[in-house]
């Protein structure tokens, strides 16, 4: 059985760190860190086998931070796991720190890959795909997209891959937050409809409620059961849940 | 898959490449296929070129392991680290331009800020495409990946030093990018030769004029070199394969040695070999560098041997040039 209330009281651990660690650091990107923290919850706390003892264990399931801005709740998702000293958090973006502002793998155990210039994750998450598939490993590979990312070209292109060779083991979440840095999406440069948009390119497509944790579970339990295509999630979210001053806000801290 | 099943590529084995006037480009594809049989990790992916790329040729005998995506070079390249980072060897083939000017934040990015173990090897790079004209002659492309930190480039001369890059580059962890032609080249390279990262090959060193060259411009060095040394003026000719990391050793050895460095390449004069040497030149060892290359331009549609003439590439050129320039 699933505890979805110590996943919620951990998903609340998360928001406190990440808040913690962006007022320490004195910018970064709280609001979008904040939409995805009960989705790299249920992921990290949940769903994924990964073990912080081998972060290199050949079968574990792969995170990609698409959303390279997200960094805090990746970071704080790596620390509450045990991949390193919560401590660090402290030392996001400044000198020396190999919490950079956008994660770089070379620096930090447990990043799989370094990201931050959007709409390059997907690809690289069907490549570790087809790597394990050929490998015959059971891992999954997991990415999550922000919304206002997939205005880049390349998703579209890796969305056609994952559905041309098959790649049932990957699972794309979009935090479909509605926000980007210049204003609503929705203005700034319209991606709906999001969800016939990846049918057309022949995904199995969820729509949740982001911040439900027996929805967004319930999703990623789904998602492992569906074969021959690609699934992606949309997780309806709220820029900056979790924290009312941040809530709905396209909110940078600089 | 599509075409490539029915790709007429040439057959041969990579032992045999010693010697041989051959495309660079069907080197690789020879090669690839002999590192495919010994190597399940080894992996290919090609962006709707793999007939122009020689890349064809695996694909027809491993198919599980190539991956063709299409026109999309910039997924192909985020796919191929994904492949890397899940254990395999990737090599991602396409045309010199596209590989690294379209995808070329990618393999900034993903790439070589994550270290990622993708080999890059690229074809049609330089003005040797001939008829297709300046959109896929690639005059910047060897500027443009040097640039980058972690990534190592390489751009052989002949058949041989190409398997040897391309056994190299398997056996070797990190990014690299590894450029190839279109037309065919004379062998260069000794049968003694082997491939190190980093180490120039010295044929002869000149006492007045030394000219460093890659990629088919060897041969062309060579015959400049010959006719210059009949004449009296004492020329060495050396390989300057690796780009980088460079072999500064063997480059202040030649500048020790020179009254002019002359540079040949089938690539802009800005940012590539002719860059480099002149870079290191500059601060540790200054003696006169006069580069051979594309001069600032984009390249036109003609034969490759028509083109070679028209941008200067040619032997007379660094003939004429080696002459000028010890007279002043």
């Amino acid at each position: 059985m699933v505890d979805i209330e110590n996943l919620k009281e951990k998903a609340r651990q998360v928001r406190i760190e990440i808040v913690k660690m962006l007022a320490q650091a004195g910018s970064g990107h709280t609001g979008g860190s904040l939409s995805s923290a009960d989705i790299v919850t249920a992921l990290f706390f949940y769903k994924m086998r990964h073990n912080p003892e081998d972060p290199k264990w050949k079968d574990r399931d792969r995170f990609v931070l698409s959303k390279g801005h997200a960094a805090p709740v990746l970071y704080t998702a790596l620390a509450l796991s045990g991949y390193f000293d919560k401590s660090l958090l402290g030392s996001l973006r400044k000198i020396d720190s190999p919490l950079q502002g956008h994660p770089c793998c070379k620096l930090l155990s447990g990043v799989e890959v370094s990201t931050g210039s959007l709409g390059q994750g997907l690809s690289v998450a069907n490549g570790m795909a087809l790597g394990l598939r050929l490998a015959g490993s059971p891992a999954r590979v997991y990415c999550l997209l922000g919304d206002g990312e997939i205005q880049e070209g390349q998703v579209w292109e890796a969305a056609m891959t994952a559905s041309h060779y098959k790649i049932d083991n990957i699972c794309a979440i979009i935090d479909h937050n509605r926000l980007q840095i210049d204003g609503n999406c929705s203005e700034v440069m319209n991606i709906e409809p999001i969800e016939a948009k990846f049918e057309a390119f022949g995904w199995n497509v969820f729509t949740i409620d982001g911040h439900n944790m027996q929805e967004i579970v319930e999703a990623l339990d789904m998602a492992e059961k569906i074969k021959g295509k690609p699934t992606v999630i949309v997780a309806n979210t709220i820029k900056g849940k979790g924290v009312s001053i941040f809530e709905g806000k396209s909110s940078i801290m600089e | 898959m599509g075409k490539t099943e029915s790709c007429g590529c040439v057959l041969s084995n990579s032992t045999e490449l010693y010697g041989k006037e051959m495309a660079t480009r069907d080197a690789y594809g020879i090669t690839l296929v002999d590192l495919g049989k010994k190597d399940s990790r080894v992996v290919v992916l090609d962006a709707d070129l793999s007939c122009s790329t020689k890349t064809a040729k695996f694909a027809k005998s491993f198919p599980e392991r190539f991956f063709n995506m299409g026109i999309s070079e910039q997924d192909m390249i985020g796919t191929a680290a994904g492949l890397a980072f899940a254990g395999m060897i990737p090599f991602a083939s396409t045309f010199a331009i596209f590989a690294t000017g379209r995808a070329w934040e990618q393999i900034r990015q993903t790439v070589c800020y994550s270290n990622a173990n993708v080999k890059i090897v690229a074809t049609h790079g330089g003005i040797t495409v001939g008829e297709d004209g300046a959109t896929h002659q690639a005059l910047e492309d060897v500027a443009l990946m040097r640039v980058i930190p972690e990534m190592t480039v390489i751009v052989p001369a002949d058949a041989y030093e190409t398997s040897q890059s391309i056994y190299f580059a398997a056996n070797y962890y990190g990014p690299v990018y590894i450029r190839l032609g279109r037309a065919k080249v004379p062998p260069v390279m000794p049968e003694n030769y082997k491939f190190q990262l980093g180490k120039a090959h010295i044929f002869n060193l000149g006492k007045d004029v030394n000219i460093i060259a890659n990629g088919l411009m060897v041969s062309e060095a060579l015959k400049a070199a010959e006719i210059l040394n009949k004449e009296g003026i004492s020329t060495g000719v050396a390989n300057f394969s690796t780009v980088k990391p460079l072999d500064e050793e063997a480059l202040l050895k030649i500048a020790k040695s020179s009254r002019l460095i002359l540079t040949a390449e089938e690539h802009s004069i800005i940012g590539g070999l002719g860059s480099a040497v002149s870079e290191f030149i500059a601060e540790n060892y200054p003696v006169t560098v006069k580069r051979i290359g594309i001069r600032d331009s984009f390249g036109c549609s003609g034969s490759w041997k028509e083109l070679l003439k028209f941008y200067g590439l040619t032997s007379e050129n660094i003939i004429n040039t080696a002459k000028k320039y010890l007279k002043e």
